[in-house]
């Protein structure tokens, strides 16, 4: 039978049996006996003082085992939780896992009581008493920026830090500018909402004083270093394991109070502890992402060149530092100039406390507030000169023959078709045809818009020497005795599809039949230390190490079936997916019988150790730099103020393609949460602190019907970061996808001369600018 | 209303009929539908996203109709029949459903597919032909973060495809649940 390829195939997804059967097991599924369940007493103050907590009803409710206070977890060594960051010049706040005299947000656990069932354990936190005070709490980052209420007293201060980038000449760059545009894009905060919210189950075993940590996570191994010093526990005592997780996009990304203090009770009570967070803790105490305010000036020339950039980040942290917080704004600063050629750049980050949630990374996680407020601008720029917003990009693009191409923010973009892909994308969108269609519906008085966003992205998280913790990743590859090939995998997906294409990727190289492969995650018990899954870098990242582990088991095999022939290796090659000597049809060995040969041991070459297996980790020289052309088509309605989305084209760049399917997918979920952010999606607290959507009733997260159907397009233009040419999708939908549609809203009003409206573009906002508007601009 | 948290609620005694299997139980009154299921049941099939029934991550079928098992006491599921997705089809014998939400990428990281299949169930029960905007609007209380939805319109279109060309309406059995079909392979690739 011919050996046919996977890579690029569209194979069915071989996690999706126990999915869509409902036979996987995510974090609540796993039952154990003698399970104490978790409930959280949480401030319902922005800020607080807190005078006292008192327990003693609590732990006389029927069925609770204890209840604790965050002095009890300090007193017994519980450490602080912890903050990723190379950064220099940074406030780091203590951040005890449970409020120690001040609560700082509304939602921050104060207090916790475990019980025998969950509904006695919430009956019994009803009865901690906590005595507060209520002190002044600060919401907005501009108002925080100005000084009191410092959100930390003994900081003296609400800024953790000041990052500044310069490079170039600003001012004369502003000086030979024959227009400059200022605007200023509020990003608003969001909440990222995996249908699964955060679960942990701690297990003690007494005799191995051994730790077990079940918990919904896309990090299991760096948790398990970072509970290691939270806990004071040896690292090797400490088992994490990512069972099924029901979504992350980044918000799984962390250290939470709720695993550290599970972690704790668990050995201090000998029983199992497990906590399952409601929607509503989870809008409360999970982490939030975006929230910042850009305030962007650029210079230009009439024909559209942009000459130089000012931009001043202002990003809302929150009360306390989660594990990369002060780190994701930075990202914006380093991606602002997008994929345009701007050399004169002056910027700077800063990043101040609220009486809020951390935020941290959501998807995207700092390149989407880039990518949208380059965007807009150079939408701006073509309102303002009165050209194309097409144009005015290919006007800036930088040139498909200048990469590797260095920024002037000191990132190297490693390859890019930027003009060729926005291109292909008008073709597909009949771009002309589009505006013709517009031009049509103004002359009736209807409000249609098309946006465009071109877009570059920063990925495959990363070269370790730029990254706040390590950032290679490993694998390990085992051809069992049977055959069965064992892939070990140091990322944790947790719906990207990695059992799947990772299985694509060792079916080819080592002709072995998808149904012997099995890929292992998620347990740090099982599988050699590995970083994990985020920032778009399970591929990019995981997936080169994977590459480099099966390119040794091949050349051992060759080895292998070398000596049996009496040949030499060199003259021995994997051929349709079989071991083979060049040139002669005749002999053929599987990589299954080497498999075998390395496991009985009596007919290896001398000197060859047995086994067939290996392990290997891949550090990513650079980043790598995906990037492409979205373009929406709106119609607003003017009664109401309410956006449809008529049309939605994406033509993306992520290099190879492994699986299309699943890379299909990615863009979609992509798409739809930047589509929700543009027109949904807003965490509101009020001027106290009090979080005013704190449930799924509240925050407008896309259903169904508030979506379009989207068209998909590709061009691939490989990049020579890793071994597999590819790059990461899984965040590009929605860095991408933002700015396309808010550019289109803004299209649709241009007659009514209304430049900018910051997100989310809800009808309310829409319809009062279209009764407030003046006229063209 | 329970209002001496201390004092221990009286059980009531139901009974239920899950997935074809008579269930005798006694239950406080405030025990939700969804962890009689997962908690007394096992079947942990059906999954919990939200605390106001918005997401729709629990929905099951009660007496072949499409609710949220997060909003039904079990009390009230006294002497019906429910389904859950276990009780739909296994690996190797899957639901229509199942098997296009599989072909189709109709899911990512899977937790709110189980309620979306059981919803899509129901879509298509009322309207066995229905239109895109149809099933946007019939699968309006499940809130899926992955996929954008594309490819769960795409799923349930090509299930309800599927029934429509497989299953005459006399061979559908009962809660309204459609027959599975015959075995289909689980080994992947199209």
């Amino acid at each position: 039978m011919a050996f046919t390829t996977l890579f690029g195939a569209r194979i069915r997804r071989r996690e999706d049996p126990r999915l869509i059967t409902g036979r996987a097991t995510y974090v609540d599924d796993v039952k154990t006996i003698g399970t104490l369940h978790a409930a959280f007493v949480r401030s319902p103050y922005g800020h607080a003082k807190i005078r006292s907590i008192d327990l003693s009803e609590a732990k006389s409710h029927p069925g609770v085992f204890g209840a604790f206070a965050g002095d009890d977890l300090a007193r017994a060594g519980v450490k602080d939780l912890p903050c990723a960051h190379k950064m220099t010049e940074l406030l780091v706040p203590p951040h005890p896992p449970l409020a120690i005299g001040e609560a700082r947000y509304v939602g921050e656990p104060v207090a916790v009581v475990v019980a025998n069932d969950p509904y006695a354990a919430r009956d019994a936190a009803e009865l901690v008493h906590v005595a507060y005070d209520e002190l002044p709490a600060v919401v907005d980052p501009l108002k925080a920026l100005d000084g009191k209420p410092f959100v930390h007293e003994a900081f003296g201060t609400n800024v953790a830090y000041r990052l500044p980038i310069a490079s170039g000449d600003v001012e004369s760059a502003f000086k030979s500018a024959d227009v400059v545009i200022k605007q200023r894009f509020v990003n608003q905060r969001l909440a990222p909402v995996p249908v699964e919210p955060r679960g942990v189950l701690a297990q003690w075993n007494p005799g191995d004083e051994a730790l077990t940590i079940t918990t919904s996570t896309q990090i299991p191994h760096l948790l398990r270093t970072q509970l290691a010093v939270v806990l004071g526990l040896p690292e090797n005592h400490i088992r994490v394991i990512a069972p099924e997780v029901g979504g992350g996009f980044g918000s799984k990304l962390n250290v939470y109070s709720e695993e550290v203090a599970c972690g704790w009770i668990a050995m201090k009570l000998g029983r199992p502890v497990k906590f399952i967070e409601t929607r509503s803790e989870c809008f409360q105490s999970m982490i939030h992402g975006r929230d910042q305010i850009d305030d962007v000036e650029v210079a230009v020339k009439n024909d559209g060149t942009i000459l130089g950039m000012r931009l001043r980040v202002v990003a809302n942290l929150g009360a306390y530092f989660q594990l990369l917080t002060p780190v994701i704004p930075t990202l914006t600063l380093l991606m602002a100039p997008g994929c345009y050629r701007i050399s004169n750049v002056a910027t700077e980050c800063i990043g101040v406390f609220t009486n809020t949630m951390a935020t941290d990374a959501y998807r995207g996680a700092g390149r989407p507030e880039a990518t949208y407020l380059i965007e807009r601008t150079l939408d701006l720029i073509a309102r303002k000169l009165e050209l194309d917003p097409v144009d005015v990009r290919r006007k800036n693009f930088i040139a498909a023959d200048a990469f590797p191409y260095t920024t002037a923010m000191g990132l190297t973009y490693d390859s890019g078709r930027y003009e060729a892909t926005m291109d292909y994308a008008l073709r597909a969108a009949d771009y002309a045809g589009l505006r013709r269609m517009q031009a049509a519906a103004r002359k009736e008085g209807r409000f249609l818009g098309i946006g465009i966003s071109t877009y570059v992205e920063v990925c495959g998280m990363g070269p370790s020497a730029a990254m706040p913790a390590a950032g290679w990743d490993s694998a390990t590859v085992r051809v069992e005795p049977t055959g069965a090939v064992t892939v070990l995998t140091g990322i944790s997906p947790h719906g990207q599809g990695e059992e799947t294409t990772f299985a694509q990727i060792v079916a080819d190289e080592l002709g072995v039949p998808l149904e012997q492969i099995t890929v292992v995650h998620g347990d740090t018990d099982k599988v050699q230390y590995g970083v994990g899954t985020f920032g778009s870098r399970g591929t990019a990242v995981g997936g080169a190490a994977l590459k480099m582990a099966l390119d040794v088991i091949k050349q051992k095999a060759i080895a292998i079936a070398a000596h049996q022939w009496e040949a030499s290796p060199n003259d021995v090659e994997y051929r349709d997916g079989k071991i083979a000597i060049k040139g002669d049809p005749s002999k053929t060995m599987t990589t299954a019988e080497a498999g075998f040969l390395a496991f009985m041991g009596d007919r290896l070459p001398p000197g060859m150790e047995p086994g067939l297996d290996a392990t290997r980790r891949f550090e990513p020289p650079n980043f790598v730099y995906p990037f492409g052309t979205h373009i929406c088509v709106v119609e607003v309605d003017p009664q109401t103020g309410q956006t449809k989305i008529l049309r939605y084209l994406a033509v993306d760049d992520c290099g190879r393609i492994i699986n299309p399917t699943i890379v299909g997918g990615q863009i979609h979920g992509g798409i739809a949460q930047g589509v929700a952010q543009a027109l949904f999606e807003e965490v509101v607290y009020d001027e106290n602190g009090q979080l005013l959507t704190g449930t799924l009733a509240d925050y407008a997260v896309p259903r169904a019907e508030h979506l379009p159907s989207f068209e998909l397009d590709h061009t691939v233009t490989p990049t020579e970061v890793n071994p597999l040419g590819v790059k990461g999708v899984g965040e590009a939908g929605t860095i991408a996808s933002t700015p396309a549609v808010v550019n289109a809203v803004l299209d649709a009003l241009q007659p009514l001369g209304v430049t900018h409206l910051d997100m989310p573009l809800k009808p309310e906002k829409v319809w009062s600018a279209i009764n407030n508007a003046g006229g063209p601009s | 209303m329970q209002t001496n948290l201390s004092a221990k609620p009286a059980l009531i005694p139901i009974d239920v009929e899950v997935n074809g299997k008579r269930e005798s139980l006694s239950v406080e009154p405030r025990l939700l539908l969804v962890h009689l299921l997962r908690e007394r049941l096992g079947l942990t099939g059906t999954h919990v996203g939200c605390d106001t029934s918005s997401c729709g991550a629990c929905t099951v079928l009660l007496d072949g109709r499409s609710v949220k098992s997060c909003t039904v006491l079990a009390v009230q599921a006294d002497g019906c029949s429910v389904t859950t997705i276990e009780g739909i089809g296994e690996a190797s014998a899957l639901h229509p459903m199942q098997e296009a939400f599989w072909a189709e990428h109709g899911l990512q990281c899977g937790y709110c597919t189980t309620g979306m299949i059981m919803s899509a169930i129901d879509v298509i029960r009322r309207n066995p032909d229905p239109s895109d905007n149809e099933i946007r609007a019939g699968i309006g209380g499940n809130i899926c973060r992955c996929t954008g939805y594309h490819n769960i319109v795409r799923a349930v279109k090509a299930a309800a495809k599927a029934l429509r060309e497989r299953v005459p309406e006399g061979a559908r059995k009962g809660n309204g649940v459609p027959a599975a079909p015959e075995p289909v392979g689980a080994s992947g690739g199209e």
